[in-house]
C-alpha cells in the first residue's frame, strides 16, 4: 500500500469510498437537522402514524435479517452441523452490526433518545411488550458482542482472552437463542394491541409466532444472500475451506428454509381460516396479501425446493435474495402499509425524503463496517492460528 | 468451568429471572376499574357546538392560542383531531336523515378504565389515576410513541417540532380541578349540560334512565360503558356513534389483555428453552464423542492391521533370506 504517494492516493478514491463518503456526509447534516430540528424537520410523522420506516425497516426489518446469527450459531455449535462453520462469523458479524444499527436509528426515531436507558434504570413498564423487547435486544447486542469478540481478539493477537470467551461458545449461543426466540416473537406481539388499526388480514393472534418463524427464514436466507455477495465482494477473503464450505451451506440452509417456508404457508392458511378472513382475500387489500403470500412465501418455498433437489446453487441464492425482499415487504405491511387502513388517504404515512435519507446513510455506516472488519478479521477465512480450535 | 463463565452465566441469569418474574408479574397485574372514580358524561343531543369547551381547556393547561377564536365556528366544517395545541376538540356530523339536525361531539382522551397507552409504555409514564383521569408523567417519557400506536381511539398526539424536551399531549381530565374537588374546566363552562361529571358508576345509571325515559331521543347504547373494557367518558347519541367517527368494532376487552398472552410466554420460553438446547447439545456432543471414539478405534485397528501386516511381510522377508 506504501510503495509510492499515487497508489495510496488511488486507493483511497475508490468508487466505493467516494460514494460511501458522499452518503456520509450528507447523512451527518441530516443528522444535525434531525437533532436540531425535531422529528417533524426531517419526516413525515404524524399523530395519526407515530411509527414510519425507522420503526417498519429499520428496527422491524433490521432485527430480522440479522436473525442470521442465532439460527447458524444454533445449527452449528447445538445442533452439531459442523460442516456449516464457516457460516457462522459472517452471520454473528452482520447480526451484531444489524443490532447496533438498530439501537442507532432508535436513537433517531425516540424524541429523546438519551432517556433510552429509563426503561430499565427509571421505571420498568413491565406490562409493555416494548419493555421486553428492549431487555432483550439489550442483552443479546452484549451476547453477540461476545460472541464476535474472539475473530477481533484473534486479529490483536490477544490469544489468552480469546481462548476464554471461546470456551463461552455454547453458553453464549444458547442465551443468544433463548434471547431472540423473546424479541424476534414480541416484536410482533407489539402490534397485538392494536387489532383496530391494522388490517385484519396482517392481524391476528399468531402474530407473534409468525414474526419468529419468518425471523428464521430471514437468518437462514440471509446467510446465503450474503455469502454469495461476500463471494463475489471478497473472493481473496475467502480460504480454501471456506469456499468449500460454500455450497454445502447453500445445500443445507436451502432445504432448511423451504421447509420452513412451507411450515410458515400453512400456519398462515391456518390463520386465516381461524379469523375466518377469507371474505377479505378479494378486496385490494387481499390481493396485495395474496402477493405477498404467494409471490414472496410460496414461491420462494417452491424455487429453493427446486434448487436443493436439482443442485442448482444459483436459484437457490437468487432464492435466498427473494425471500429477504418479501421479509421486508412482511414487516413494511405490518408496520406501514396495512397498518391505518381505516383512514382516509390523506391521513396515511408516505416517508420523507430524508427519513429515507437516513436510513440509507445508516446502512452504509453498517457496510462501511462490515467491509473494514471483513477485511481485517478472521471473519471469512479461519486465522491459521486457530484453525483446530473451532 | 473459568470463573469468568460462571459470572457471566449468573448475571444473564439474574437478568432472565427478572425478566420471569416482571412479566409474569406483569401479565397477571390486570386492573378492573376503580369502584369510586369519576367520569364525564357527553350528551351529544344536548351539545351545540358552541367550542366554549375547547376554549376553557386550552387555557386551564396553558396551551398557545388558535389561529382563529374559538368563537370562529366555520372551523366546524371541517374534520378535526386531536392536537398538541387542542386537547379536546368538538366536530360535526350531518344527520343522514336530512330533516334532522346535525350533531355535535367533543372529543379528547376517553381516560380508559385499563388504557391501553398505560399498558403499552414501557417506562410507566401514564397512571390510572383512582380520581378517574389517566395521567402522564413527561419527566419519564421516552418518546417511543407506542401509546399513539396503543391507543383505540387515536388520541395522544406528540410534540415533533420540539427538538429537545418533545411530550406527548393529552387531556388530563383536569386532575389537579378534580383533586380539590372543583370541576373539569370543559364541564364547568358548558352552557347547555351536555357535559355533566360524577361518579361514573352514578352517571350510567343517569344516562340508562335519560334513555328509557326518552327512546326516541337517543340510541339505546352508553358508548363508553364497556368499549375497550370501559371509560371514564360516557357518550349518549341519537345519531349512531359510527356516524360520529366513533368506532363501533373496538370490542369490549381491554387492551392489556390483548397483550397478556404473549407476555405471559417469556417465562415458558425462558425456563423451558434453556433445558431443551442443553439438551440437544448434549446429545449431540455424546454422538460426536462416540463418532470420533469410533473412528480413533477404527484407525487403530487399521493400524494394528497394518502394523501386524507389515511385521508378517517382514518376517515372511527373514525367513525368505534365511531360506
Ligand atoms: S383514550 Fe387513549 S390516551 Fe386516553 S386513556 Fe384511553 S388509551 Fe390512553
Ligand atoms: S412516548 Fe412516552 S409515554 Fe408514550 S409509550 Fe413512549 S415513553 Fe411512554
Ligand atoms: S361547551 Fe358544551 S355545548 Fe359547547 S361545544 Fe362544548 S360540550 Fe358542546
Amino acid at each position: 500500500m506504501f510503495k509510492n504517494g499515487n497508489s495510496t492516493v488511488k486507493s483511497i478514491f475508490t468508487p466505493f469510498n467516494v460514494i460511501t463518503g458522499i452518503i456520509v456526509l450528507f447523512g451527518l447534516v441530516l443528522t444535525v437537522v434531525r437533532f436540531t430540528g425535531g422529528l417533524a424537520a426531517v419526516s413525515n410523522l404524524s399523530d395519526y402514524n407515530p411509527w414510519g420506516i425507522w420503526i417498519g425497516l429499520d428496527l422491524l426489518t433490521g432485527v430480522a435479517l440479522a436473525a442470521g446469527g442465532f439460527v447458524a450459531s444454533a445449527a452449528v455449535y447445538i445442533f452439531g452441523m459442523k460442516k456449516y462453520h464457516a457460516a457462522v462469523r459472517p452471520a454473528i458479524l452482520t447480526a451484531f452490526l444489524g443490532y447496533a444499527l438498530v439501537v442507532v436509528a432508535l436513537s433517531y426515531d425516540v424524541g429523546i433518545p438519551w432517556r433510552l436507558p429509563y426503561p430499565f434504570i427509571i421505571q420498568q413498564g413491565t406490562t409493555s411488550v416494548l419493555f421486553e423487547v428492549g431487555i432483550c435486544v439489550c442483552l443479546y447486542l452484549i451476547v453477540l458482542f461476545l460472541e464476535f469478540s474472539p475473530a477481533a481478539l484473534e486479529w490483536l493477537g490477544m490469544k489468552k482472552i480469546r481462548s476464554l470467551v471461546h470456551r463461552l461458545t455454547v453458553v453464549l449461543t444458547i442465551f443468544g437463542v433463548i434471547l431472540s426466540t423473546l424479541h424476534q416473537s414480541s416484536l410482533g406481539a407489539l402490534f397485538l394491541i392494536a387489532p383496530s388499526k391494522l388490517h385484519p388480514l396482517w392481524y391476528s393472534s399468531y402474530l407473534p409466532v409468525y414474526f419468529f418463524i419468518t425471523a428464521i427464514i430471514a437468518g437462514l436466507s440471509m446467510v446465503l444472500f450474503e455469502g454469495a455477495l461476500c463471494h463475489h465482494l471478497f473472493a481473496d477473503k475467502l480460504d480454501e475451506a471456506h469456499k468449500q464450505e460454500k455450497d454445502q451451506i447453500a445445500l443445507g440452509f436451502g432445504k432448511a428454509a423451504s421447509w420452513v417456508l412451507a411450515g410458515y404457508f400453512a400456519t398462515k392458511v391456518v390463520g386465516i381460516s381461524a379469523d375466518n378472513n377469507w371474505h377479505y382475500l378479494l378486496t385490494g387489500y387481499g390481493l396485495w396479501y395474496l402477493t405477498e403470500l404467494l409471490g414472496f412465501v410460496g414461491l420462494p418455498c417452491l424455487f429453493y425446493a427446486i434448487g436443493v433437489r436439482e443442485r442448482r446453487l444459483t436459484l437457490i441464492r437468487w432464492t435466498a435474495g427473494w425471500t429477504v425482499m418479501g421479509i421486508i415487504l412482511n414487516r413494511l405491511n405490518i408496520c406501514i402499509i396495512a397498518f391505518n387502513w381505516h383512514l382516509p388517504a390523506s391521513e396515511r404515512y408516505f416517508p420523507h425524503w430524508m427519513e429515507i435519507g437516513i436510513s440509507v446513510f445508516l446502512i452504509t455506516c453498517g457496510l462501511i463496517v462490515f467491509k473494514y472488519v471483513v477485511s481485517r478479521m478472521p471473519v471469512l477465512y479461519s486465522h491459521p492460528d486457530y484453525k483446530e480450535t473451532h | 468451568m473459568s470463573i469468568s463463565r460462571r459470572k457471566f452465566i449468573s448475571w444473564i441469569s439474574a437478568g432472565c429471572t427478572s425478566l420471569i418474574c416482571t412479566t409474569a408479574h406483569g401479565a397477571k397485574k390486570q386492573f378492573k376499574g376503580y369502584p369510586d372514580s369519576f367520569g364525564i358524561l357527553h350528551d351529544t343531543t344536548i351539545c351545540i357546538g358552541c367550542r366554549r369547551c375547547e376554549d376553557a381547556c386550552n387555557s386551564v393547561n396553558n396551551l398557545p392560542a388558535p389561529e382563529k377564536p374559538f368563537t370562529d365556528l366555520s372551523i366546524l366544517d371541517k374534520k378535526r383531531r386531536t392536537t398538541t395545541k387542542a386537547y379536546t376538540v368538538v366536530n360535526k356530523y350531518e344527520n343522514k336523515d336530512k330533516n334532522k339536525a346535525s350533531v355535535f361531539r367533543k372529543s379528547q382522551c376517553n381516560h380508559c378504565l385499563e388504557p391501553a397507552c398505560a399498558s403499552a409504555c414501557f417506562v410507566k409514564a401514564f397512571k390510572k389515576t383512582k380520581e378517574g383521569p389517566v395521567t402522564y408523567d413527561p419527566k419519564v417519557c421516552v418518546g417511543c410513541r407506542y401509546c399513539m400506536i396503543a391507543c383505540p381511539f387515536e388520541i395522544p398526539t406528540y410534540e415533533y417540532d420540539e427538538p429537545l424536551t418533545p411530550r406527548v399531549m393529552k387531556c388530563t381530565m383536569c386532575h389537579d380541578l378534580i383533586k380539590k374537588d372543583k370541576l373539569p374546566a370543559c364541564v364547568e363552562i358548558c352552557p347547555t349540560g351536555s357535559l355533566k361529571f360524577g361518579k361514573r358508576d352514578a352517571l350510567i345509571k343517569y344516562a340508562r334512565e335519560r334513555i328509557s325515559k326518552f327512546p326516541d331521543r337517543y340510541i339505546d347504547h352508553i358508548y363508553g360503558e364497556h368499549e375497550m373494557g370501559g371509560t371514564s367518558w360516557l357518550y349518549i347519541s341519537n345519531l349512531s356513534f359510527n356516524e360520529m367517527g366513533m368506532r363501533e368494532d373496538l370490542g369490549i376487552t381491554p387492551a392489556p389483555e390483548l397483550t397478556a398472552g404473549a407476555l405471559g410466554a417469556v417465562p415458558v420460553v425462558v425456563s423451558l428453552w434453556p433445558v431443551l438446547l442443553t439438551g440437544i447439545y448434549a446429545i449431540n456432543r455424546r454422538k460426536e464423542k462416540l463418532a470420533e471414539r469410533e473412528k480413533a478405534e477404527a484407525v487403530s485397528s487399521a493400524v494394528e492391521a497394518a502394523k501386524a501386516g507389515r511385521e508378517k511381510v517382514s518376517l515372511d522377508k527373514v525367513r525368505g533370506s534365511d531360506g
